[in-house]
């Protein structure tokens, strides 16, 4: 297929890799923080052909797995409503709340649909006026957009019976959570090139000098991954630190300025919960003004409610780059895709989903 | 009184059957083997072949049944007439058998424009004609509205084996080379744009087709088959991880080598899907004694169906029971099977 085929060529693969190689002359840790690079690491066996010199660890960057635990458990509740058609993405449907996942109250009568895009949730809402309608709004700032432009069509329509269950979260405070932890081991980071592609790459210079750590936003392509991390291995051997762009057929310094405006136009910055983390200052996204009256949340109102977690699932760690999945107890054993004990197991962009996919035989996960 | 035994799924994690449960994945598998096997256990049953094997009075016959709940029930390249006659049918075909026979159970839903219905038996009577089999039994129900989807198809079939046929897991031994008869994903491509409603460039046909004649051919020809699968519910990676399960075999593929269309791929690039795992209805997976691969692909070659039939991997000795794929990058990963159905991913 052409524009794929070509990151994908065994070829190129060979020869970027004797590149790393050449180049690394020392152990380094790196971190890709989206779950989409975790899964093509995984899915074509980068992390197996790398020198052992170096070590990816896995980021936090899979927004089905940092959805709080607490506002599934509002999605479980407002799906349950005689009232409501509960949308949802494909990838939410999976996880678990407290008890049970959104499948689960699908199969016991609630109307649960796997939509693709906000819009098509909207045309729900339009089809079934004396149903309302709520979105299940989540994601980094790739979607954000989207879903911005679904609240103000709502509002150009007056479609009144259209909400939003919204859990947003911003990549920037999150690199900038791990790289200022105690913990931290990360040496340089690979940068998520979708959110790049609306947000450009300039607010990752202050935190790249700050922290004196490399950024390279990239792609998620295997070829895209092995130059990326080329790239950020020669910055770390001559000791720099710079912001690098190696996805410039999609991603520009600036970003999509049309796409940031609809997301102020809609969206307030706000402290947001990330599940298995907790509170990072400044790392969400919530409807503001007058667009408050499609959050859902507010106009269910409901409470708080008890919400768990499996005592033995380490999501957060994993999710934070601390360990990995195969370290969890629960890994394969208690914890399968099938009854997951927490997201990162169900999520196509989850870490332990990758791992359990892809890499199960003993020995070849480093 | 009868005291029942406990239900054998954990009913803390499932109290109701899931969508799931139907996807061909690792919960299908489960239901078959904690609830459906050992409740119905004898031997015929326990090879879980596509169709059980039965002599009577020293003829071999294979038997098998399927339903059909496809929606819409019309789609490019068939409907779920032609899908419910060429499903069995193909099934008895990976027993190495001869379609003879299938019955025909209809559920129609209260409100189905009769018009389809007459569309959907016309197209079974053709399709019977195609795959050599007759319809010589059936049964019809209607179920109120809002109890069907419209139209739901059982067929069941009799089969007679071919001649020196031993087609079963057992007799899969590494070494073994596999041959997969025809392109990936058509049938569940063609299937999902159509109820996306994605307008694609160039249509996807569903591959639904029988595919009877190329085992024959394969038999004909000397060539050494140790097992059958189409890979149907699940796909590839499910029919493949059955396989290696069943016979404790450790299989590898090469990515390179897999037959998928620009189109197919391109679909599945989009919703975020692994062709891997979706359905096809037209083609099938042949273990063959090692050093035949070759000459079976070319042979399935010299049909049209099997025109893009490929020699995709092999049969080893190392890691029992697990399916490995080597990428195109010249990785390796594990291709498991599906947990449930196949969700698109958000971004």
């Amino acid at each position: 297929m052409r524009y794929l085929d070509e990151y994908r060529d065994g070829a190129a693969a060979q020869k970027m890799l004797r590149q790393i190689e050449r180049v690394a002359t020392r152990p380094w840790t790196i971190m890709e923080v989206c779950g989409s690079q975790t899964h093509a690491i995984l899915k074509y066996g980068i992390d197996e052909l790398l020198p052992p010199q170096i070590t990816l660890i896995h980021g936090p960057g899979c927004p089905v797995c940092v959805t709080p635990v607490e506002t599934v458990d509002q999605a479980l509740v407002i799906a349950s409503r005689d009232d409501v058609i509960f949308t949802s993405y494909g990838d939410m449907l999976r996880v678990p709340g407290s008890s049970k996942d959104l499948l689960s109250v699908k199969a016991e009568g609630g109307d649960v649909r796997m939509v693709y895009s906000p819009m098509d949730a909207l045309k729900v809402a339009r089809d079934n006026p004396g149903k309302r309608v709520v979105f299940f709004a989540i994601g980094f700032e790739t979607t954000a957009p989207a879903n911005a432009m679904a609240v103000v069509a709502a509002e150009r329509e007056g479609l009144a019976n259209f909400l939003m269950l919204t859990s947003h979260v911003l990549i920037p405070p999150a690199i900038q959570a791990i790289a200022s932890s105690p913990e931290n081991r990360v040496q340089g980071f690979l940068a998520p090139g979708h959110v790049c592609t609306v947000t450009g790459y300039a607010q990752y210079e202050p935190l790249a000098k700050k922290y004196r750590l490399p950024i390279v936003v990239t792609g998620f392509e295997p070829l895209d991954i092995l130059h990326a991390i080329h790239m950020l291995v020669s910055q770390l051997e001559a000791g720099r630190h710079e912001v690098e762009n190696q996805y410039s057929r999609s991603v520009t310094r600036e970003g999509n300025r049309q796409a940031q405006a609809l997301i102020d136009e809609v969206f307030e910055v706000a402290d947001q919960r990330w599940r298995g983390i907790g509170v990072i200052p400044c790392s969400g996204l919530r409807l503001k003004g007058r667009y408050t009256k499609y959050d859902a949340a507010r106009v269910f109102a409901l409470e708080e409610t008890a919400s768990r977690e499996a005592s033995v699932c380490i999501a957060g760690l994993v999710l934070q780059g601390v360990r990995k999945p195969p370290e969890c107890p629960a890994f394969g054993k208690e914890c399968t895709p099938e009854h997951a004990l927490g997201a990162p197991m169900v999520s196509s962009e989850g870490a332990c989903a990758a791992y359990y996919l892809y890499a199960r035989r003993a020995g070849t996960a480093r | 009184m009868t005291i029942f035994p406990e239900c054998p799924i954990p009913l803390t994690e499932y109290p109701r059957v899931l969508l799931a449960h139907g996807g061909g994945g690792r919960l299908t598998q489960s239901l078959i083997e904690k609830m459906l096997e050992p409740s119905f256990d004898n031997p015929y049953l326990a090879p879980l072949h596509d169709g059980a094997l039965i002599s009577l009075d020293g003829t071999r016959l294979a038997l098998s049944t399927d339903s059909y709940v496809v929606h819409p029930p019309f789609f490019p390249g068939g409907d779920i007439g032609r899908l419910a006659v060429f499903g069995t049918a193909n099934d008895l075909a990976m027993c190495g058998a001869r379609p003879l026979f299938l019955s025909c159970g209809l559920i129609l839903e209260e409100g189905l424009p009769m018009d389809d219905l007459w569309r959907i038996v016309l197209s079974m009577k053709e399709a019977a004609d195609e795959a050599g089999v007759q319809i010589v039994t059936g049964d019809s129900k209607v179920v109120e509205r809002g109890k069907g989807d419209g139209v739901f198809i059982n067929t069941s079939g009799v089969g007679a084996v071919l001649p020196g046929a031993d087609i079963a897991p057992e007799r899969v031994r590494p070494g073994d080379e596999i041959v997969l008869s025809g392109p990936l994903g058509l049938h569940g491509i063609a299937i999902m744009a159509m109820r996306e409603g994605l307008s694609l460039e160039a249509e996807v046909r569903s591959d639904s087709a029988p595919v009877f004649p190329l085992v024959e051919a394969l038999a004909q020809a000397g060539i050494e088959i140790h097992m059958l699968r189409d890979p149907t519910r699940g796909g590839l990676s499910s029919a493949l991880n059955e396989i290696a399960k069943k016979s404790g075999a450790g299989i590898v593929i090469d990515e390179e080598r897999l037959p998928v269309s620009p189109e197919v791929q391109g679909v599945c690039e989009m919703l975020g899907l692994d062709p891997l795992y979706v359905a096809n209805e037209g083609n099938f997976v042949a273990l063959v004694a090692e050093g035949q691969g070759k000459k079976a692909a070319e042979l399935l070659r010299r049909f049209p169906l099997g025109s893009e039939a490929v020699l995709i991997g092999r049969v080893v000795d190392t890691h029992p029971g697990t399916v490995v794929m080597r990428t195109r990058i010249r990785g390796e990963r594990i291709v498991d099977v599906m947990s449930g159905e196949q969700l698109p991913r958000i971004c």
